[in-house]
């Protein structure tokens, strides 16, 4: 058991790229931490300085207090999962999860007692005598997970490690992981593309973009408080919406009307430098069919109309499609976020609002439907550099906060 | 129809087969039987032995010359294989795993090796031999296998290094392995197929090689089969030795029969399998 502390620490690879640009972290003692971001953000390659298996380029990595920097993996007590789980094809079961034993000179019988209780946790008792070859892919996963586990090292470390099981197994494989690591209470690192993983499995989570960490906290409170576009746009599934917002005489002229402005974000606004124009960002649940909504929620939102164009029933709610007029947002988080997630996931800078209203809405496609939606809960964001303007000590507290 | 199509398909193909293996197979087992014939019968022209006769391997074993080449061929290719693998693993591994200055360089230059024409280096080798006092012995044919032997070496390990998945090798290191035991534990046992297989190859370079052999020993010393063959009198100078050669022929192709032979098992494509995802 160990904490883990990255101080400054940058990758940067003979041919020029660079990977990772000065990544503070610290990661305490039997945390469960996730690194999420896209592909080619440098995740892989931070878990990999951790782990031992790419040199740092500079900066300062820390195990347990101990500076690590120059210590090979073997020295450092952590153990991996990769996402091919990397297991040894020309070993059994058993030999596979024995193999970190044996290479720590365990006797036989200590060894044996340690790959059973391993094998019993993760239910792979009766596959002990296979060869990799004849597992299926979960089986092969928990393998993985279980040589991992069998030396009880200072922590883990997983890359990706539940990517390349199908839908249904990946949910199963979660609750696994999350068990696991409650149960033993080992620090974890964690690195996914998944925004579900992301969201359910860790205390804290770590957005990267472009080698460069872009904010660290508890999966609410990124989605709460997104610090800048590329955390909002990244975290949440569908995505929140974006429109452009031109400011005009303390007020935003959008897409879904004129926005009234709160004290504090209007004083920002006049500073000299201020853009003029800024991106709107509002998450599909903060909308509601304004049939449903009472007086008192009313006054705290505003209302806009507009041609529904998809109507999707969940059951427990509804997501609706509108098609709204007007300027796209845009900005380059936008752009790589849509790169990255595949433009069919990614509608939300488009001419399209996702909205999630109840189910008791009797919206129908083709109407032209009267929504509201909650002004507190809109983000405010500068297209140059990103950054929340509605962010109060780290709080968002919408369009109106005086 | 389309059943038609195959089964005339098919009997083109039988038919084509039994063409080329005919064509491959006919010249040895001419050789095997006029091995077997005595020389009475040895120019009759029938494919199958009239009178058979193992005076003609008896003869072979009882003269020196033979024997003596034999040893020769066997410790010769022997040492250069085991050398060349083993060289050739590690230049190999270098080569598929690391990045290093030059690397390109040497691949081109190993590969420049290999399509040098060997003839045009027998003077020059012949010289230098002499003068190195090596010229006639085993070294002196060693040492030229191993050159010539080990692009092949190295072209063929490297094939095999790189469809190891580079993961093992990291998830070894991260269970505590030294880069040493990782080799050795993991990516070796794994490599196996392709070790054998170079083996293999890399001997029988070495087991058919008449240039050299011909060209860099003058004697009984060192000569290989290949070489003495050609110098191959018979029990006395004035018996047609042709029934003798074709029994050292026979003697000297079962070693290579029986060397793949006892590796195909071992050569086993898709031990790989299992490891990563797929
Ligand atoms: N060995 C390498 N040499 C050069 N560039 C590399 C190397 N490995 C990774 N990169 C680059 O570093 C960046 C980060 O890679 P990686 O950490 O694998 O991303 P992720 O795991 O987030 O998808 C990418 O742009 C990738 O192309
Ligand atoms: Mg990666």
């Amino acid at each position: 058991m160990a904490d883990i502390v990255l101080d400054k620490v940058s990758k940067s690879f003979p041919d020029g790229t660079v990977a990772v640009q000065d990544v503070d972290l610290e990661i305490a003692d039997g945390e469960f931490v996730i690194l999420v971001g896209p592909s080619g953000c440098g995740k892989s390659t931070t878990l990999n300085m951790i782990a031992g298996l790419e040199d740092i380029s500079s900066g300062e990595l820390r195990i347990a207090g101990q500076r690590v920097n120059d210590k090979a993996p073997r020295d450092r007590d952590i153990a991996m999962v990769f996402q091919s789980y990397a297991l040894y094809p020309n070993m059994t079961v058993r030999e596979n999860m024995a193999f970190p034993l044996r290479l720590a000179k365990l006797d036989k019988e200590t060894i044996d007692r340690k790959v059973d209780e391993a094998a019993k946790v993760l239910e792979l008792t009766s596959l002990l005598d296979r060869k990799p070859a004849n597992l299926s892919g979960g089986q092969r996963q928990r393998v993985a997970m279980g040589r991992a586990i069998v030396r009880q090292p200072k922590a883990f470390l997983m890359d990706e490690p539940l990517s390349n099981l199908d839908a249904k197994l990946r949910v199963q494989m979660r609750t696994v992981v999350s068990r696991l690591q409650k149960q033993l209470g080992t620090t974890t690192v964690y690195v996914t593309h998944d925004q579900t993983e992301a969201m359910t499995l860790g205390d804290r989570v770590v957005i990267m973009r472009g080698g460069a960490v872009q904010q660290v906290g508890p999966p609410q409170e990124l989605y709460d408080h997104p610090r800048n576009l590329f955390v909002a746009g990244f975290i949440g599934s569908p995505s929140m919406n974006f429109l452009h917002a031109a400011v005009q005489d303390g007020e935003l002229r959008t897409a879904l009307g004129t926005v009234p402005l709160g004290d504090r974000v209007r004083r920002e606004l006049e500073s000299a430098d201020a853009p003029r124009e800024l991106i709107l960002g509002i998450r599909p649940e903060h909308f509601e069919d304004a049939e449903l909504v009472d007086d008192d929620t009313r006054r705290r939102g505003m209302e806009f109309e507009a041609p529904v164009d998809i109507v999707e029933s969940m059951g427990s709610d509804k997501y609706v499609y509108f098609t709204v007029e007007g300027e796209k947002a845009s900005a380059a988080e936008l752009e790589e976020l849509a790169a990255d997630a595949g433009a069919a996931d990614f509608a939300g800078a488009g001419g399209n609002l996702v909205t999630r209203l109840s189910a008791e809405s009797p919206v129908a496609e083709g109407q032209t439907r009267r929504v509201w939606f909650n002004l507190e809960k809109i983000h405010l964001f500068d297209p140059a550099n990103g950054r929340n303007l509605t962010l109060h000590e780290g709080r968002a507290a919408g369009a109106l906060a005086d | 129809m389309a059943v038609e199509t195959t089964t005339r398909a098919k009997l083109r193909w039988g038919l084509l087969d039994v063409l080329v293996v005919v064509f491959a197979l006919v010249p040895v087992l001419w050789i095997a039987s006029l091995s077997f014939k005595t020389p009475a019968t040895l120019t009759d022209g029938n494919f199958i032995p009239r009178e058979w006769t193992l005076d003609n391997y008896r003869t072979i074993f009882h003269t020196d010359q033979f024997v003596r080449a034999l040893v020769n061929s066997i410790g010769v290719a022997l040492i250069a294989t085991l050398i060349a693998v083993v060289l050739g693993a590690m230049a190999a591994y270098a080569i598929s795993r690391l990045d290093f200055p030059g690397k390109k360089l040497l691949v081109g230059v190993s590969l420049l090796i290999a399509m040098f024409p060997q003839v045009s280096l027998v003077s020059p080798l012949f010289e230098i031999e002499r003068q190195l006092k090596i010229f006639d012995t085993w070294l002196g044919l060693i040492l030229p296998y191993i050159t010539f032997a080990l692009p092949l070496a190295i072209y063929t390990l490297s094939a095999f290094f790189k469809q190891i998945p580079w993961d093992l090798e990291k998830a070894a290191k991260m269970d505590g392995a030294t880069q040493g035991q990782a080799f050795r534990r993991v990516i070796a046992p794994l490599a196996a197929p392709g070790l054998f297989t170079t083996a293999i190859l890399v001997f029988i370079f070495c087991w058919n090689d008449f240039l050299f052999a011909i060209s860099l020993t003058s004697t009984e010393r060192s000569r290989t089969v290949p070489a003495a063959l050609s110098f191959f009198t018979g029990a006395s100078q004035f018996e047609d030795p042709t029934g003798a050669i074709c029994a050292a022929a026979v003697v000297i192709t079962v070693p290579i029969i029986l060397f793949v032979l006892f590796f195909q098992r071992r050569i086993v494509s898709g031990l790989t399998s299992g490891a990563v995802k797929g």
